[in-house]
């Protein structure tokens, strides 16, 4: 067991690190010159200051290199200058972004436990309306109520989610706020604010996530109650709450928890929707903001590695998990 | 067995006359896409404590369907159950879901073919007998509920029980499993087993352990046992009755000598006919019955078996294709019933067909 866990996490490092490689070749190979903007800013571009720019934020080495002083600066730290300033950017060092001369670690602190909440709080509230409507339906199979809930579903997951966002923003705190105005507000400062801010944002996640999941259930549900251990089940007297919500639904949320973990880990790299609509400063926002010109290398990069880390751990996770739910895959 | 984990015996007998079991008229009928499937029609068999009736018939015959009927396991907004089921001299047919579970598992319990897939395969054995025994005794603690899931296993032969029991079921071989199953089926006393083919995955030489074992249990619980199986060798070994079963009608009912060895219905003599036997001479012919049986979703008019019948011409006139033979006595007594028109089928087996599977046994008779 531990070997297998070791093996692991020696793969999801590489995969990791091949990831934030993507993301350095992409940017250098790429059309695009972050040099230039930073240097229009400025009053007017010369070609010396241009080039006087690209040597301090090391665009002129070569993308290997450049990786490299990168990779450094997360270990030990470094010294980046913008033209004539100099920054101290200290371990992990993820760069100093281009926009706003901040420190990328420091800004990623602040916006992290926005994304995170958003994200625990969307996929428990679309996991239990998912799972509670699929077994329901499964249960119920073929009849009117069974029909109503995945049609209904249907329904819900047709409508594109940022205008499921857009329309519960404007209907439910614009205009009626029946729900308190998003945002985030930090969790240290008034635990309250913050739970009321992200309130709506995560009951839209995970409204919108929740008919997947139900069809999801319902079709592991199906399949299970048609089981011999649930006719077993049923065969020593069983009540049928009993015979579903435990015998059928053990077996049946061993699947249900592998692409829960997959979606989690997904959502933890940034709900970027959810925080633009909502006004949310989490991960997804500060990354589509990254990507919108002028292109912010080390933002960019910052965010795109932590969605890698929490897809590539939330997949470990699940496949760990997997040997705890199903005794017939323990190892040892 | 400790003091406080022995349980009295469900349901005293109320009709003294009237054996533990009773299926009496039992039609069960299933509405598909395709039509209705009359999956068991007009079946009547009973069942005493202590002796064990023996179902034996294709796959799809009905088999399952009627004992299913019998715990009530079939889809109630689907399956359409007409006649009488008395367990114990209480009428089953028409009871509610709940007074259904009080007798599930508990009066009446069932032990499946397949005990790898009848298991759950998450949970601990333990836990799964315990489970059965507490739906049935609400007072029992946890702690009592594990003591009589280990009694059970080593009444089942289970060695090491006290350690078996947190075991999964993948991580018992196939034999111990099925007793695994059949501790299962008798951590309540039931006083009816209805065993479905329990002995179909295993091996032969576990499956003679399994057959024994029930053997014992029934002589220690005096219960009584229905065996489904498509084994004519499990029937010889076990059952005290007979019923065969084609296309969800008995065609055949009696004491288990007189069906096995002066069988009055072709179908029954096909079956006899199809089973190899070890001491038998290699170059003996083996003859399967041709043919499929019939949809059940159009029955035919007449004898379900006259399209595979060798013997039909013997039957004046198109009685076979036309009209259905009842279930009569047959030649031999009162106590064997057969559904055939042929007049004499006792000597047709006897002259025809006996010759050709076991030669030997006609040169004894003659001897």
């Amino acid at each position: 067991m531990f070997g297998f866990i070791v093996r692991r996490m020696m793969s999801s490092l590489v995969v990791i690190l091949l990831a934030t490689m993507a993301v350095f070749a992409l940017f250098f190979l790429g059309p695009s010159n972050p040099a230039q903007p930073i240097c229009d800013a400025n009053g007017r571009c010369t070609p010396e200051r241009l080039a006087n720019i690209e040597r301090g934020l090391g665009l002129d080495q070569p993308v290997h290199e450049a990786y490299v002083e990168f990779m450094d600066g997360v270990f030990t730290g470094r010294e980046i200058s913008f033209g004539a300033e100099v920054y101290d950017c200290d371990a992990p060092c993820l760069g100093i972004s281009y926009s706003n001369r901040l420190q990328v670690t420091d800004e990623l602190e602040k916006r992290l436990p926005a994304t995170i909440m958003i994200a625990v709080g969307g996929s428990i509230t679309y996991v239990i309306l998912g799972v509670v409507i699929g077994v329901l339906a499964a249960a119920r199979r073929g009849t009117f109520f069974d029909r109503a809930l995945v049609s209904g579903s249907l329904l819900v997951s047709s409508v594109p989610y940022y205008l499921m966002c857009l329309l519960a923003w404007i209907f439910l705190t614009l205009q009626s706020s029946i729900f308190p105005a998003t945002g985030y507000f930090p969790v240290t400062e008034n635990p309250w604010e913050t739970f009321k801010g992200l309130l709506l944002p995560c009951l839209v996640l995970g409204v919108a996530s929740a008919p997947a999941y139900a069809r999801f259930t319902r079709g592991q549900m199906v399949e299970t109650l048609g089981d011999d251990y649930i006719r077993t089940a049923s065969a020593k007297g069983l009540s049928g709450r009993v015979v579903v919500f435990k015998h059928a639904l053990r077996a049946a949320i061993v699947p249900i928890v592998t692409i829960f973990g997959l979606d989690f880990g997904v959502l933890l790299g940034g709900t970027i929707f959810t925080e633009e609509i909502f006004g949310i400063d989490g991960i997804g926002r500060w990354g589509l903001d990254a990507v919108l010109a002028p292109v912010d290398l080390p933002v960019l990069t910052a965010t795109i590695m932590v969605g890698a880390i929490f897809i590539v751990f939330s997949n470990l996770i699940v496949d760990l998990l997997y040997g705890v739910l199903d005794p017939r895959v323990r190892v040892g | 067995m400790t003091e406080q984990l022995t349980q009295p015996r469900h349901a005293a007998q109320s009709r003294e006359s009237e054996p533990y079991l009773v299926v009496d008229h039992l039609t069960v009928k299933f509405p598909t896409e395709d039509g209705l499937v009359h999956a068991v029609t007009d079946l009547s068999y009973s069942v005493e404590l202590g002796k064990t009736l023996g179902i034996v018939g294709e796959s799809g015959s009905g088999k399952s369907v009627s004992s299913m009927a019998i715990l009530g396991l079939h889809d109630r907004r689907s399956a359409r159950i007409d006649g009488s089921i008395r367990v114990g001299g209480t009428e089953v047919v028409g009871l509610s879901e709940n007074e259904l579970r009080d007798m599930r598992g508990n009066s009446v319990a069932m032990i499946f073919q397949d005990a790898l897939a009848a298991l759950h395969p998450y949970f601990r054995i333990g836990s799964q007998l315990a489970e059965a025994y507490r739906v049935h005794h609400p007072q029992a603690s946890k702690k009592e509920a594990k003591a009589r899931a280990v009694e059970m296993l080593d009444l089942v032969g289970i060695p090491e029980p006290q350690r078996r029991v947190d075991n999964y079921p993948h991580q018992f071989s196939g034999g111990m499993r099925q007793r695994v199953m059949i501790a299962m089926g008798l951590v309540n006393d039931p006083s009816l087993l209805i065993a479905d083919e329990p002995t179909t995955a295993l091996d032969v030489t576990v499956q003679a352990q399994i057959l024994d074992l029930l053997q014992d249990l029934q002589r220690e619980f005096n219960s009584a046992i229905i065996m489904i199986t498509h084994d004519l060798g499990v029937i010889a070994e076990m059952a005290d009755d007979v019923l065969v079963m084609y296309a969800g009608r008995a065609v055949e009912y009696g004491p288990v000598t007189e069906i096995l060895t002066h069988p009055e219905m072709p179908y029954t003599w096909g079956l006899l006919s199809s089973v190899p036997e070890v001491s038998s001479d290699p170059n003996a012919r083996m003859i399967p019955i041709p043919g499929n049986p019939p949809s059940l979703l159009h029955p035919p008019q007449g004898c379900a078996f006259f399209a595979r019948c060798g013997h039909s011409r013997k039957v004046p006139g198109d009685l076979c294709a036309t009209t259905l033979p009842e279930l009569l006595p047959g030649t031999r007594g009162p106590q064997q019933l057969k559904r055939c028109h042929l007049a004499d089928p006792d000597a047709i087996y006897e002259a025809e067909v006996l010759p050709e599977i076991a030669p030997e046994l006609v040169e004894e008779n003659r001897g």
